[in-house]
């Protein structure tokens, strides 16, 4: 009788407070399987960033968002995403000068720029979310994926901590969370974008330099971005077959 | 930030492999290095090393037991580590560890053992009492069969298992060198050569450790040394060394000729980070060193006692030189950043779970190990080290 009575108060509450789609979904949502909640199909989405490199401010608010949606370590060393200044000086680009003073959480001191010789730009960077990840190729136990819909993801309680996924990454994306002592990296807010939401960096990038895309959307104004725009991947020679792509980077980028 | 220069990725501050990462390779190496040269006189007939057959084995068996401890204290969950045998991944190099290192040590060194050790088995189960009767007993698995028959098969199977073995050796350590080798994005690492480099130092490691086992043991023992063996031992050793150091530079010359997208950072590292450790500790003195004393044997008529100084001197150099050279490709290779626009520092603990103490605990167990396994099948026997195995 008790267990009935509960029951029902949960359900009604449910419906006073969701939406009709939503209250089917919320099951799915509270087990952390959004993908298999009826609105979601995971076979309709193939997700990937694009990231305007003109636009980036510096603004650090990306990293600040992405610390606290994903319950990121504070101190410095672990990073979600993190942004990267660049000065380059034409003469000499093969050797630029970078700065990324606790990954851009607290943003950008101001710095010199002696008769404006050097070309200063932003970088904000994260997982690339590989089609080829390496870091999921060498994982012993499977415990880094990709999901079908194209985010790799950790299943911490499959990782081992071997570390070899670390080594692996050619980005430098990937860190090993001193709580859990298993990989952690960039999900992609997957917990968001399998709701619909974008992801908390491209939600708070004041100049919308993130842009959360799905190539599988023939809606998406992706494709028509990257059909008009220069753009590139990081590390290309790497064949990683990463899915953030930039626009306006620059060939100084490491 | 302190230790670091240039700029490195936010997510490079820690170190992820650590000194332990550095004793795990030179664990296997001499453990294959030790197999391969008691296969020698197995399977090659050279009956020169015959003396040190059986210690060769016990050495590797000692250390192959250790050889997975380093690799546990390092990981995050080593409570999880058996998932890699259960539902290993089967496109990672790493995932295949756990089955190459039981083929290993169950499928070939421990059935060695014992198929060489049965009739010592057999004659100290029947000769003793007690608790040491029934320890010998359970060793022999019970089986009493001692006939000239039996003692053939014995020794028919021991052959096969070495010439099994051989490969397997090779694939224990040639495995090892792929983990590292297949890393793309580390340049440092990523290479070919690397299993067959790690290959032929685990070959010269091995080779250079039962040299010199032999040599204290023997000592200790207050035996003679069977210098016709130490000779031979030491001959080999020249031999692996050259191709291991030929096969060395031509890795080093190849990077420095092509000077490639990294080679700007790999020569800043060995030039001041590495200088020490891989120009001085490994290639001056644990490579050129020992080549030029055993070459030097080759060409001169030194007495015994010269030989054999030479000879400990030449091989703790060379082990020395050898984990330099693991130090250089584990530590080494993480000490620049994936950017290649900076450098950190490794800086060891001491009674950390990573730190020197452990790393020094984990060093000294496998000649704890040994220790009782000498005692437990003694490698001699009065009649100057008879092998169990016919001539």
């Amino acid at each position: 009788m008790d267990q009935n009575r509960r029951a029902f108060l949960k359900q009604s509450t449910r419906y006073v407070l969701l939406t009709g789609a939503a209250t089917v979904a919320w099951e799915y949502i509270v087990a952390g399987a959004p993908e298999q909640a009826p609105n979601y199909r995971i076979a309709d989405h193939w997700w990937g960033m694009t990231i305007d490199v003109d636009a980036c401010i510096g603004s650090g608010n990306c990293v600040r968002a992405c610390k606290e949606e994903n319950n990121v370590p504070l101190e410095d060393g672990y990073f979600r995403t993190w942004v990267e200044r660049y000065r380059v000086d034409p003469a000499d680009p093969e050797h630029p000068l970078v700065d990324s003073p606790n990954g851009g959480y607290d943003g950008f001191p101001q710095i010199d720029n002696p008769g404006g010789r050097f070309k200063t730009f932003f970088v904000p960077k994260m997982c690339n979310h590989c089609a080829d990840s390496p870091c999921t190729q060498v994982c012993p136990v499977g415990a880094t994926f990709d999901s079908p819909d194209g985010v790799v993801l950790v299943d911490k309680e499959r990782c081992v901590g071997c570390r070899y996924c670390v080594q692996a990454c050619p980005y430098g994306c990937r860190f090993i969370d001193p709580r859990t002592h298993t990989a952690d990296k960039c999900t992609l807010c997957y917990h968001r974008i399998t709701q619909g939401l974008t992801t908390a960096c491209a939600e708070v990038c004041p100049t919308g330099a993130r842009k959360l895309v799905d190539f599988k959307d023939p809606k998406d104004p992706v494709h028509e971005f990257l059909r008009t725009h220069r753009i590139h991947v990081l590390k290309p020679e790497l064949a990683t077959g990463a899915k953030v792509y930039y626009n306006g980077l620059d060939g100084a980028v490491r | 930030m302190p230790g670091v220069e240039g700029f490195i990725y936010p997510n490079e501050i820690e170190l992820q492999w650590s000194v332990l990462i550095v004793i795990y390779p030179f664990l296997t190496g001499l453990v294959a290095g030790a197999f391969i040269l008691a296969s020698l006189e197995r399977v090659f007939n050279v009956a020169a090393v015959r003396p040190t057959y059986r210690l060769a084995l016990l050495t590797a068996l000692a250390f192959l037991i250790v050889a997975p401890l380093p690799l546990q204290m390092h990981l995050g969950h080593p409570e999880r580590s058996f998932e890699m045998m259960i539902t290993p991944h089967t496109d990672s190099a790493m995932a295949m560890f756990g089955f190459v290192y039981l083929w290993y040590l169950m499928g070939v060194l421990v059935l060695e053992i014992w198929f060489d050790y049965r009739l010592y088995l057999v004659q100290t189960w029947k000769a003793s009492t007690g608790v040491r009767r029934w320890f010998y007993g359970a060793l022999t698995l019970w089986s009493d069969d001692v006939s000239p028959e039996a003692l053939r098969l014995d020794d028919r199977l021991g052959r096969i298992i070495t010439i099994v073995g051989i490969p397997s050796a090779f694939l224990l350590h040639g495995y090892v060198g792929f983990i590292f080798g297949s890393v793309k994005a580390n340049p440092w690492w990523s290479t070919p050569l690397m299993p067959v480099v790690f290959l032929f130092s685990a070959i010269v490691s091995g080779i250079a450790i039962v040299m010199l086992l032999y040599m204290a043991l023997s000592w200790r023992r207050g035996t003679r040394i069977d210098m016709v063996c130490l000779d031979t031992i030491a001959r080999y050793l020249f031999y692996a060394f050259v191709i291991d150091f030929s096969l060395e530079t031509l890795d080093l010359i190849h990077r420095i000729y092509e000077a490639g997208d990294s080679f700007g950072a790999l020569d800043f590292m060995v030039k001041t980070r590495l200088f020490v450790s891989h120009i001085v500790v490994q290639i001056c003195l644990g490579t050129i060193a020992p080549i030029l004393m055993l070459a030097a044997v080759q060409l001169v008529r030194f007495n015994d006692v010269a030989r054999r100084r030479i000879y400990a001197v030449a091989g703790t150099l060379t082990l020395i030189g050898i984990f330099a050279m693991r130090w250089n490709v584990v530590i080494g290779g993480q000490l620049f950043s994936k950017s290649l626009l900076g450098y950190t520092t490794y800086k060891m603990g001491f009674a950390t779970r990573e730190g020197l103490l452990p790393a020094i605990v984990i060093m000294l167990l496998p000649f704890a190990i040994l220790a009782v396994l000498l005692k437990v099948l003694p490698p001699w026997s009065d009649k100057e080290q008879l092998s169990g195995h016919e001539a």
